[in-house]
């Protein structure tokens, strides 16, 4: 079985690239299975039933998505190898630019759009910069140049990424990409030993157990203070 | 980098005068370089405590490899001129949809021309586009493969990103940035690395006005041209500006741009100009037209003489519509002996 991790800004496309992309793989008589990370509520289980795609939801609630994914990838292997799937792909949304949930010689990629402003990329951190491919979507719906700009930016923050534009709603594209997804080759038996591509956003405050009252005497653990003073000042 | 090594004891100041685009490159990744152009890289990468790597998520080895990366693809991409030039695209023949082997000559497309491409919804026309902006070599579902000057294309058409074959117009785009039309330019200038911005910024201006229906300052906010203006714009960009040498336009309207100027601007820029388009004003103006139908090609049209005639034709019905068309704009009322008198003058 294959492993691709897909992540990306929230609405940024990545169910409707991955949908496209899937067709196209299934044509070549690949069994394709997807597991969808969210936090609170997702219905993209439901838009991959009805593709007809072995599907499972984890919904992470009150954690952080990222440590969440990590908790859970290994059993996500599990049912994806039980399923006699021949790739697995999981999709989160990066929903803070902090996010970090690639796992090394596990294919990565994210995926950006048009829409999001050309600063997005330098932005987002190890979501973008530790990915092998960066797709950009909703190319459709603006200029040639915005679109040329946008890719020089997202290969200025991960020069070494493969940059494809990605069309979610026509599926222009998304052959392309399928072709990048699959290696017979590759086996991935189990995640156990294998390490993240970079560390995962931090945080043990009182805020994390439960706290909900404001004030300094409140916060405990790991707390860190706004600068507030102007450059004129320090 | 090819001489990574040494790049680790270069010093910033040596770095920035030799590429100087390096000053954005520690910009957008987070690094501060100021008051630090003494140092060499490996130093400077040093003075970042543990904290502030955990805090702006950077890693020193990825850094470093990106760094070396990028000089590498823009020294490829500063050096590249002529040679990088697509004189001529050629499209052999694969199967359409039910496997069935395309009949046709392989087709070549030089610099320079204007090739339509017609045929029904859902009959393959983006499907042959996708080819030609992949360079497919028999491994897309046509099984169709396509020659870049006679040889087997440069991997770089499909991986790299500031090489894309294939720049897009339609009449769904529209610009999004905040931005006026001068700062718009400037930013698409300065991420393709152009020298003399100044004059190119101007000439697009120049150009976008000549195609316009009414002319627009650059001082204007993109988002707020009209239809037309924008259009205009768009494609003097792309004309001038864009790095990719074909160029696609799927059906632009015949309102507020000088469509017959645009496409004589696109090909004076020396781009291959590809046309979806079942508008007789654009397609007649291609010297051929490629007919799809079930996912194939199933032939191509050479303009015929008396094609031409009738494209001169619809060209003079279409200056008065236009004639008409702006009359309307400027208040005016429109009278029967008008369209009489534009009819004996067309």
């Amino acid at each position: 079985m294959n492993l691709v991790t897909f992540s990306g800004p929230p609405s940024s496309g990545k169910t409707s690239v991955i949908l496209k992309t899937i067709k196209a793989l299934k044509d070549r008589g690949l069994k394709i299975g997807v597991v969808k990370f969210d936090a609170l509520s997702t219905d993209d289980d439901i838009l991959y039933e009805k593709a007809g795609v072995p599907v499972r939801k984890g919904l992470s609630g009150a954690l952080c998505p990222d440590h969440y994914f990590v908790s859970n990838i290994e059993e996500v292997v599990e049912w994806g190898k039980g399923e006699g799937l021949d790739l697995l792909i999981t999709e989160s949304a990066g929903l803070c630019n902090r996010c970090s949930p690639y796992i090394k010689d596990i294919k990565a990629i994210c995926v950006l759009d048009n829409l999001s402003g050309i600063n997005t990329p330098k932005k987002i951190g190890p979501m973008l910069k530790m990915a092998d491919i960066a797709i950009i979507t909703k190319g459709d719906i603006v200029s040639q140049a915005e679109r040329e700009v946008f890719a020089s930016r997202v290969n200025m923050v991960n020069p070494g990424a493969v940059v494809m534009h990605v069309n979610g709603l026509n599926g222009q594209g998304a052959f392309e990409l399928s072709t990048l997804l699959y290696e017979k080759e590759e086996k991935i038996e189990s995640l156990k030993g294998k390490k993240l591509r970079f560390s995962m956003p931090a945080a043990l405050c009182s805020y994390c157990l439960g706290e909900t009252r404001i004030g300094e005497s409140y916060q405990m653990g790991n707390v860190r203070k706004i600068d507030m003073k102007g450059k004129d000042q320090k | 980098m090819k001489n990574g090594k040494r790049l680790k004891t270069r010093k910033i100041s040596e770095l920035l005068e030799l590429y100087p685009f390096l000053t954005n490159f520690f910009e957008d990744n987070l690094i501060d370089i100021e008051g630090k152009a003494d140092l060499t890289i490996n130093e400077l990468l040093n003075t970042i405590d543990e904290d502030e790597l955990e805090d702006k998520a950077l890693d020193v080895e990825k850094l470093l490899s990106s760094i070396s990366e990028y000089i590498d693809q823009m020294i490829e991409f500063l050096g590249e001129d002529d040679s990088n030039g697509v004189e001529k695209l050629t499209i052999l023949p694969g199967r359409d949809k039910s496997g069935e082997t395309e009949k046709f000559d392989p087709i070549e497309i030089s610099k320079s021309e204007i090739i339509s491409i017609v045929g029904p919804t859902g009959s393959g026309k983006s499907r042959l586009l996708a080819d030609i902006e992949w360079t497919a070599q028999e491994d897309t579902p046509t099984l169709r493969k396509i020659l870049i000057n006679d040889k087997l294309p440069d991997k770089k058409w499909r991986f790299s990103s500031s090489n894309k074959l294939v720049a897009q117009l339609s009449q769904n785009m529209n610009f999004v940035m905040d931005l006026t039309v001068r700062e718009f330019l400037e930013l698409h200038a300065k991420s393709r690395m152009v020298e003399e911005e100044e004059s190119v910024i101007e000439k697009i201006i120049y150009e976008a006005n000549k195609l316009a229906g009414e002319k627009f300052d650059p001082d204007t906010p993109v988002t707020s041209l009209s239809g037309g203006q924008s259009r205009a714009l768009m494609i003097a960009d792309t004309a001038i500006l864009s790095s990719s040498p074909i160029v696609l336009i799927d059906e632009i309207e015949n309102a507020g741009i000088d469509r017959k100027k645009a496409l004589r601007l696109l090909v004076g820029e020396e781009k291959i100009v590809l046309m979806a388009t079942h508008d007789p004003l654009l397609a007649l103006m291609g010297n051929k037209r490629i007919v799809i139908n079930n996912g194939g090609i199933k032939k191509l049209i050479i303009t015929s003489d008396q094609e031409k005639d009738i494209l001169s034709g619809l060209e003079k019905m279409d200056s008065i519509v236009q004639k008409m068309r702006k009359k309307l704009r400027y208040g005016e009322s429109l009278s029967l002996e008008d369209l009489m008198k534009e009819n004996e003058n067309a």
